[in-house]
C-alpha cells in the first residue's frame, strides 16, 4: 500500500487525491460556523479511506468538496496532481439514498451517467447490463425504482456509479439506510467491488466496525476544531469481524468518541 | 461472483388483478349500482308523479330526444360548436400554459415577479371578467374563447409550476455530479418529473373548460350544447334540455377518460398517483 506513496502523480496512477488547506464555513444562526479548517491530506490512488466523526463535523462537507457539489472558502482539491474546479469525469458519487429516477427502469438509469456523459444510448446500455450482472441484478433490468427494496436499489446507485467508470468513488454513507442484514451484505460487495475494480474509495459513515471493514486508514473529524486525525488500519483482508484484532481496531477507534 | 440477493423486492406493481377475480355482475354492481339506483330512482320519481313529469321527464324520453336530436344532426351540430370552442380555448391555454410554467418554475426571480399577479387574476372568476371580454372582443367566438382560455390557463400552468418547483433536488443534484448541465438536468430529470403534476392541471384545466364553455354559451351564442340547455328550457323541451345535459356529462367524462389513458401511458412509473 505504501509503494504508490513513493511516486506521486506518474501517468500510471490514477485517482490520487490531495488536499490542501481545505477549509469551509457555514452560516448558523446568523453567523459563519466553520466546518472544515485547514485540511491537509493525502489520498493515495487505490487507497479505501473511511471519514468518521459525530454528526456536524464536515463528514458530508468534505465529500462534497471532494465531488466538487461545493466550493471551498480557502484551499483547494488535487486529484491526480492537478485542482478541480465542480465535478469530473473521474469521480463518481454514491449517496446514502440511491437516488434513482423513478420514471427510468433498473437498465436506464444505470446507463442514465453513461449518457449523459455521451456515451450512445445502445452503447451505454451494453455497459449498463454488464454492470447490473456485476451487482447480482440481472433478473431486474426492466423493473422500475419502486418495485426494489433499499437494499436493491442502493445496489442500482452502485452499478450507475460504476458504469462510468471513476478512479474515485465517493460515497456518502451509502449503506446508512440499510438494514443490519443487508448492510452486512453490501459491505461485502463494496469491498469487493473495491477490490476489483481498483478505484480510490472514499467513504463517509457513521458506522465504526464498517470504516474498519472497508478502510485502510479511517481519518477521524471533530467538532472541537482540533484537528482531524488518520488511523491506518493494518488489517489482512478479507477482514473478520471476529478477529482479536478487528475488536481491538475497534475499541481504539471507539476510544477517539469517548465510547469505551 | 455475485452475492446472493437476501432482499426480496418490496412489492410487485399494485395491480387490481392479483385480487382473486369477483364474479362479473357483483364486480359492475359494486362499481355501477349507485349510478343505476340513481337513475331507478330518477324514472320512479318521475312515473309514480313524486316530481312533475314536465319537469323531469322519464328516461326513455329524454333518451329519445337524445337520439332525435343526434339523428337529425341538430345536436350534432351543437356539439361541434362546442368542441370546437373548447378545443381551441384548451389547445391554447396548454400551449401557453405548460410553457410558461416550466420556464416560471425554473426562474425563481421571474416566478417571485408574476407570482402575485397570478394569483390576482386567478382568484377573479373568470366570469365576472366574461362582461369585461365581451366589451373588448365583442359578443361573438372571440371572446367566448378567450373566457374559457383564461379560466383554463390557470390550472394548468400553476400546477406546471408546482411540479417544476417541486422536482427532488437531490435527483438534480445527481444528475449534475455526472456532469449534467442546464439544458440535460431539464430535459432528462425535470421535465420528467414534472409530468404527473402536468397531467393534474390537464385534467383540471379540461374540467374547467367544459364548465366555462356552458357558460359563455349561455349567454349570446345561437348554437352550441350550452346554447340548447337555455333553449330547451325556454322553449320547454325539457327532454330535450336533459339530453343535452347528458351530452355534456358525457364530453367531460371523455375529457377525463382520454387524459387518464394518456397518463397511464406516459406515466407509468408513477400509476399510484394517477
Amino acid at each position: 500500500m505504501t509503494r504508490e506513496a513513493t511516486i506521486p502523480a506518474a501517468p500510471t496512477v490514477r485517482g490520487e487525491v490531495a488536499l490542501r488547506g481545505l477549509s469551509k464555513s457555514f452560516p448558523l444562526q446568523g453567523r459563519l460556523r466553520p466546518v472544515l479548517r485547514d485540511i491537509d491530506l493525502e489520498i493515495r490512488a487505490g487507497e479505501a479511506l473511511a471519514i468518521v466523526g459525530p454528526s456536524g463535523c464536515g463528514k458530508t462537507t468534505l465529500l462534497r468538496l471532494l465531488a466538487g457539489l461545493d466550493t471551498p472558502d480557502r484551499g483547494e482539491v488535487l486529484i491526480d496532481a492537478r485542482p478541480i474546479s465542480g465535478v469530473g469525469t473521474e469521480r463518481a458519487v454514491i449517496y446514502q439514498e440511491p437516488r434513482l429516477l423513478p420514471w427510468l427502469t433498473v437498465l436506464d438509469n444505470v446507463a442514465f451517467g453513461l449518457e449523459l456523459r455521451g456515451v450512445s444510448h445502445a452503447e451505454a446500455r451494453a455497459r449498463a447490463r454488464r454492470q447490473i450482472e456485476l451487482v447480482g441484478l440481472g433478473a431486474f433490468e426492466a423493473a422500475y425504482p419502486r418495485q426494489l427494496s433499499g437494499g436493491m436499489a442502493q445496489r442500482v446507485g452502485i452499478a450507475r456509479a460504476l458504469a462510468v467508470q471513476p478512479e474515485i468513488l465517493l460515497l456518502d454513507e451509502p449503506l446508512g439506510a440499510l438494514d443490519a442484514m443487508t448492510k452486512l451484505t453490501m459491505q461485502e460487495e463494496l469491498a469487493r467491488i473495491w477490490r476489483e475494480q481498483k478505484v480510490t474509495m472514499i467513504l463517509v459513515t457513521h458506522d465504526l466496525e464498517e470504516a474498519i471493514f472497508l478502510a485502510d486508514r479511517v481519518l477521524v473529524l471533530s467538532t472541537d476544531g482540533s484537528a482531524p486525525t488518520t488511523i491506518p488500519v493494518d488489517l489482512p483482508r478479507p477482514r473478520d469481524r471476529n478477529a482479536p484484532e478487528f475488536v481491538a481496531m475497534r475499541r481504539t477507534l471507539m476510544g477517539k468518541f469517548g465510547l469505551h | 461472483m455475485t452475492l446472493e440477493i437476501l432482499d426480496s423486492p418490496r412489492r410487485r406493481p399494485a395491480s387490481r388483478r392479483v385480487l382473486p377475480p369477483a364474479p362479473p355482475l357483483r364486480a359492475f354492481l359494486s362499481r355501477y349500482g349507485l349510478v343505476i339506483g340513481f337513475l331507478l330512482l330518477w324514472e320512479a320519481a318521475s312515473r309514480l308523479g313524486w316530481v312533475s313529469a314536465a319537469v323531469l321527464p322519464p328516461l326513455e324520453q329524454v333518451a329519445a330526444a337524445l337520439w332525435d336530436g343526434l339523428a337529425s344532426g341538430a345536436l350534432v351540430d351543437d356539439i361541434a360548436a362546442s368542441l370546437q370552442r373548447a378545443g381551441i380555448a384548451f389547445a391554447a391555454a396548454v400551449g401557453l400554459g405548460i410553457p410558461l410554467g416550466l420556464l416560471m418554475g425554473q426562474l425563481g426571480p421571474v416566478e417571485r415577479a408574476l407570482d402575485p399577479l397570478l394569483q390576482l387574476f386567478r382568484q377573479t372568476s373568470a366570469l365576472a371578467l366574461y362582461p369585461v371580454f365581451i366589451l373588448l372582443l365583442g359578443l361573438g367566438e372571440t371572446s367566448k374563447v378567450f373566457v374559457i382560455f383564461w379560466a383554463t390557463l390557470f390550472p394548468i400552468l400553476l400546477a406546471t409550476i408546482g411540479g417544476v418547483k417541486e422536482v427532488d433536488r437531490k435527483l438534480i443534484e445527481m444528475a449534475q455530479s455526472y456532469g449534467a448541465g442546464q439544458l440535460q438536468v431539464f430535459r432528462r430529470v425535470v421535465l420528467p418529473a414534472s409530468v404527473p403534476s402536468i397531467f393534474v392541471g390537464l385534467r383540471l384545466s379540461a374540467t374547467t373548460a367544459l364548465l366555462l364553455l356552458i357558460a359563455a354559451e349561455m349567454i349570446g351564442a345561437n348554437k352550441g350544447i350550452g346554447f340548447q340547455v337555455m333553449n330547451a328550457q325556454y322553449n320547454f323541451q325539457i327532454p330535450l334540455m336533459f339530453a343535452a345535459i347528458f351530452l355534456l356529462a358525457g364530453l367531460g367524462l371523455a375529457a377525463n377518460g382520454l387524459l387518464v389513458w394518456l397518463q397511464r401511458r406516459l406515466c407509468r412509473w408513477s400509476l399510484d398517483q394517477a
